[in-house]
């Protein structure tokens, strides 16, 4: 009964795409002339999804460079910078700018200088301008590009740093750009009926875009979208944490994905690397990108014998019948072919990667964790690891898994795997420790006391200075202790002993090998389900609240109840992880829904970890 | 001082006080004023009425409306606002978690008090000094210009900084804390962000990112953060001054042997960099590399020195408190890596009292051999440790993996498993010692096989 659901057509988010490129031309026409385009590093990949070089080129964009944070070596009259509104990349361009203007005024020359930021500018970085004195010398706009379609069903805001600022600095700046991003999606697809949400950040955002629709004018059009799903990622962050098992998590974990495109080096392609675009336009792709990895070799031999048997049409068919074949169908079977042997080259390099004994221990490791199965034997191994050297990554990947599904480490095992670690990764990560504490990710249980005991002490000493922080790594720490209860009320962790059949699945367990359902996506389905968080309030407490959900009060009568309602954008502040989409993509298929996924970043657990490591800056 | 919490809530509730007196305007002009907003907020009060109604018609599954609205926005925006159903109902984002801020509630509640009094009526629109804070944030929102400089008094600075806290927009929050820094005493400042935990996170991100790494010390230090000021020194150069910052007693002993670490690191290289001159392959450079680095560096280099040497392991090992098993496995990698097969035996030797020797590791066996596999001993080495390995099964897959032809017949023998033998005599090569043994014990007549 598992398709019995006709799907409902996905909205067309080609849209988003032409609007972003409307506008950036239109801005480009704002300053006529030649001009020499900087672009930040990091919007270079999706500036190419947007708009390429051809595009910029009409419009009178002379020489492209990425901004390096070198001497700008720039003959042109008019340079524009088109980056993120950053105070870093600001206070290079103020100080190139004048250094460029000083040896300018010696031979009597004028330049312009134009700041582009998207997709807003902040008063901040205004502020440098101003306190370097050149606001208003330097003129500034902003390109309002919030959304960029990296498939038919995932949306990016392309702005991994929206986790480290929220969730670490405690920086909001962000939460309109989602507002207004949400904004945007409502006002071409919508309009919305019913808006769920789980943490801090997605209230905000809920807030956010609420205001702008209410400041703005709502047209009456047929709804494409009506549900929408907001989570914060500290909701979940077990699922971000646990190593990737279906295939295009796998190659994100190995290759990384950027922006929709990934490049093989010459492990996988032998001659030279290859940058290659991963979404459903490549079939062959398409057909295993949300397979459990046991699974893909199998589809791709299937689909190799079905290539041969498609080619081998050709024998015995006279001139007429091949003439007809090369024109219709050889391009397409070469097509695939090449893709095939493409995908079948990277398979291999991963099965070579991940057979290592290494790897395989680490899954082990991962999966009692998760059942809270043989923890001393888990701490053993963490501790051989670290003593080892061998990845830091995977190191703190596992101490975090370990924190979270054990309510903390004990001080003991603490102290002692803290101490091990900064002998072998390096005191700076006493910095690491810091911020990984601070998120609740990697904690210390208080020794001897039991939490409301301590609590109820700290209480006492409220008008202490350290109160308020005592209080919060508490909290923190309360929040993030109930992964074993939760797993418990939602069956997140399926009975071990049961057989797994991974080429069937049967729940969406099965991207983590059948060890572990996402609890980010177990709360989508519960909350559609419910249509609510009724029958939840034990898994919302145990989540710290923070929950809602709302009905709109235009388009929610029964007109809208067709296939709008069934098609959910599921919203991730702070990121969301390839297992998640592809789970989601199995959620939609049982149940009769079309999942958007709407991220502020795609993420996994190196990325996570990467952006609370301490030596940056 | 701070204002206690008490004393804040008396100051906002009570109407005896008159929330705003601009100094530099005569009496009249702001008592006017004043008026003015009090009938405004009567307009308000009948407005919420109706706004009641409205909400009540949305159906609710999360969290009721919170009936004392204490949510600036909700009034000012139907002041401002057309009388239009609100498509989406409002919901209290406000966190009153303790994690959050445990002042959160009391600064809100301030503000809603005070919000009535601020509420400027719309014909007086036109002054663009004249806009309240919560409709000056709601501009600064959409981008649109506004001045900051009537908000001089503390009171009204405060008011406009608690409001766009409440409009949870962190680029408006930074562009006040940029305003309040430039025109507040660093005293003031820090004092009244104190309870401010969310405005008080923007300004210390602001402070990083722009690098004034001076003021973000101080506030830090004010607020009595000394463990964070701390932490964020490390990653800067050591100098004897981290040492004296006030880490936490663990984290402190961290640093301290950090410390020592790079004292001794220099002391290493130079001393190996004079006697290297000649030498044909360079080293590693071991400075700024952690401590478990550094003590691989000396196993390959120095490993036989006395203890009195900074270079030696054992030193090493002595003053960092090197865990037995941290010393083995490292020892134990550089010396595999050096291919110095002897040193790697030595290591396992224990005598116990009767003079036997015996070997003994803290690291299980298994791993062992993985550490000289990947430092790729030879087959000869490998097998005298997967013959220890204790798990029979585990030793058999060893075995094989490392070819490692004896260990697997010999388990088999012991196992009195016939048909594996027989099933790995056609994996050997022909002809080969090992065939022959496996044909041996095959015709071993005194072999109770168990199949």
């Amino acid at each position: 009964n598992a398709r019995r659901w006709n799907c409902p057509e996905l909205p067309d988010f080609s849209l988003l795409k032409r609007l972003a490129r409307d506008r950036l031309i239109y801005l480009l026409e704002q300053l006529p002339g030649k001009k020499d385009l900087f672009i930040e590093a990091d919007l270079m990949s999706s500036l190419d999804r947007i708009a390429n070089v051809s595009t910029l080129k009409q419009h009178e964009v002379d020489k492209l460079y990425k901004v390096e944070y070198r001497p700008v070596v720039s003959t042109s009259d008019q340079l524009c910078f088109l980056i993120r509104p950053r105070i870093q990349t600001v206070k290079w361009i103020c100080g190139e700018s004048i250094n460029v203007a000083n040896a300018d005024k010696a031979v009597g020359r004028l330049r312009k200088y134009h700041i582009i930021f998207t997709p807003q500018k902040f008063f901040a970085c205004e502020a440098v301008l101003e306190e370097q004195g050149i606001f208003g010398d330097v003129t500034t706009d902003e390109w309002s590009f919030y959304l960029l379609p990296l498939d038919d069903d995932v949306i990016s805001l392309e702005l991994p740093e929206f986790f480290r600022d929220n969730f670490l600095a405690g920086d909001q700046r962000w939460v309109r750009t989602a507002g207004s991003a949400l904004h945007l999606l409502h006002t071409l697809y919508g309009p919305f009926s019913k808006v769920y949400g789980i943490g801090r950040f997605s209230k905000m955002a809920y807030e956010s875009w609420r205001e702008q629709v209410e400041e703005g004018e709502q047209r009456a059009r047929q709804a494409e979208i009506g549900t929408v799903f907001l989570i914060d990622r500290d909701v979940d962050y077990v699922t971000p944490l646990c190593s990737q098992v279906v295939y295009e998590g796998l190659v994100d974990d190995i290759f990384r994905i950027k922006c929709g495109c990934v490049e093989f080096g010459t492990e996988v392609t032998s001659d030279k690397s290859l940058k290659v675009m991963l979404n459903s336009q490549d079939k062959v792709f398409n057909e295993i990108r949300n397979e459990h990895f046991s699974n893909v070799f199998g589809l791709l031999s299937q689909k190799a014998r079905n290539l041969q048997t498609a080619y081998d049409k050709r024998r015995g068919m006279d001139i007429k019948q091949m003439k007809t074949f090369v024109s219709d169908e050889l391009k397409g079977l070469k097509q695939e072919h090449r893709l095939l042997s493409l995908h079948i080259s990277a398979s291999e390099s991963i099965m070579k990667k991940k057979t290592q004994q290494d790897f395989q221990e680490l899954l082990k490791t991962e999966h009692s964790l998760l059942e809270g199965f043989e923890i001393r034997e888990s701490i053993c191994f963490l501790e051989e690891h670290i003593i080892r050297q061998v990845n830091m990554m995977e190191s703190l990947r596992l101490l975090c898994l370990l924190s979270i599904t054990e309510n903390g480490l004990l001080p003991k095992d603490y102290r002692s795997l803290k101490a091990h670690f900064l002998q072998s990764y390096g005191a700076e990560h006493l910095l690491t420790f810091s911020n990984l504490r601070q998120l609740g990710l990697l904690v210390e249980q208080p020794a001897g006391e039991t939490l409301t005991v301590m609590e109820s002490r700290v209480g006492k000493l409220v008008n202490d200075k350290t109160a308020g922080k005592l209080t919060g790594a508490f909290s923190s720490l309360a929040k993030k202790s109930n992964f074993r209860a939760l797993s418990r009320k939602l069956n997140l962790v399926p009975k071990s002993d049961e057989e797994y059949d991974l080429r069937v699945p049967r729940d969406m367990a099965y991207i983590f090998s059948g060890a572990y359902v996402p609890l980010s996506c177990k709360l989508v389905e519960q909350v559609l389900e419910r249509d609510g968080w009724t029958g939840l309030e034990e898994v919302t407490k145990l989540l710290n609240g923070q929950e809602f959900a709302v009905t709109g009060s235009i388009g929610a009568d029964s007109s809208t109840k067709s296939d709008a309602q069934r098609i959910v954008i599921v919203v991730f502040l702070g990121g969301c992880t390839f297992s998640e989409i592809s789970a989601l993509r199995f959620l939609g298929r049982e149940k009769g829904y079309k999942f958007i996924v709407v991220t502020t970043a795609i993420t996994n657990s190196s990325r996570l970890i990467e952006s609370l490591l301490g030596n940056i800056a | 001082m701070m204002k206690s919490k008490a004393d804040e809530e008396d100051y906002w509730n009570s109407s005896k006080f008159k929330a705003f007196t601009f100094d530099d305007e005569d009496d009249e002009f702001s008592t006017l004023k004043e008026s003015k907003r009090t009938v405004n907020s009567i307009r308000c009060l009948v407005e919420e009425d109706d706004d009641k109604e409205e909400v009540e018609k949305v159906s609710w599954n999360g969290e009721p409306v919170s009936s004392n609205s204490w949510s600036v926005s909700e009034t000012a925006a139907s002041n401002q606002r057309a009388e239009r159903e609100p498509a989406f109902p409002k919901i209290n984002t406000v966190t009153i978690s303790k994690s959050h801020s445990g002042y959160s509630l009391s600064s809100l509640r301030s503000l809603s008090g005070s919000s009535v009094l601020m509420m400027s009526s719309c014909c007086d629109q036109d002054y663009v000094s004249d806009w309240s804070p919560e409709e000056t944030v709601h501009r600064m929102q959409q981008g649109k210009v506004v001045s900051l400089e009537k908000f001089r008094s503390l009171q009204d600075k405060l008011l406009l900084l608690d409001s766009c806290v409440a409009a949870h927009d962190g680029n408006v929050i930074t562009a006040v804390l940029i305003y309040l820094k430039r025109t507040l005493s660093k005293e003031v400042l820090f004092r009244e962000l104190e309870p401010r935990q969310t405005a008080l996170s923007h300004l210390i991100h602001y402070l990083t990112e722009t690098r004034d790494q001076r003021l973000l010390l101080e506030l830090l230090r004010a607020l009595g953060r000394t463990e964070d000021v701390a932490v964020r020194t490390t990653h800067q150069q050591y100098t004897v001054l981290v040492l004296n910052l006030p880490f936490s007693p663990e984290d402190s002993s961290h640093v301290q042997d950090h410390y020592t670490l790079m004292e001794r690191q220099v002391i290493i290289e130079t001393t190996d960099r004079r006697a290297e001159r000649g030498e044909k392959v360079e080293r590693a450079l071991i400075l700024n590399m952690p401590l478990i680095t550094t003590l691989s560096y000396c196993c390959l280099y120095h490993y036989s020195e006395s203890e009195g040497t900074f270079s030696s392991p054992l030193n090493i090992r002595q003053t960092f408190k090197i865990s037995e098993k941290q010393f083995f496995v490292t020892a134990l990698g550089a010396r595999a890596k050096l291919k110095a097969w002897s040193d790697v035996d030595a290591l396992f030797t224990s005598r116990n009292w009767l003079g036997f020797t015996r070997k003994k590791s803290p690291l299980g066996f298994q791993r062992v051999v993985d550490i000289l596999q990947k430092n790729s001993a030879p087959t000869q080495v490998l097998q005298d440790y997967v013959a220890l390995v204790d798990d029979a099964e585990l030793r058999i897959t060893l075995a094989q993996k490392h070819k490692c032809h004896d260990i697997v017949i010999n388990t088999y023998r012991d196992l009195k498993d016939r048909q594996q033998l027989l099933g790995y005599r056609g994996k050997v090569e022909r002809g080969s010692g090992e065939e022959r043994k496996i044909d041996e014990l095959l015709n071993n007549l005194q072999i109770r096989w168990k199949n």
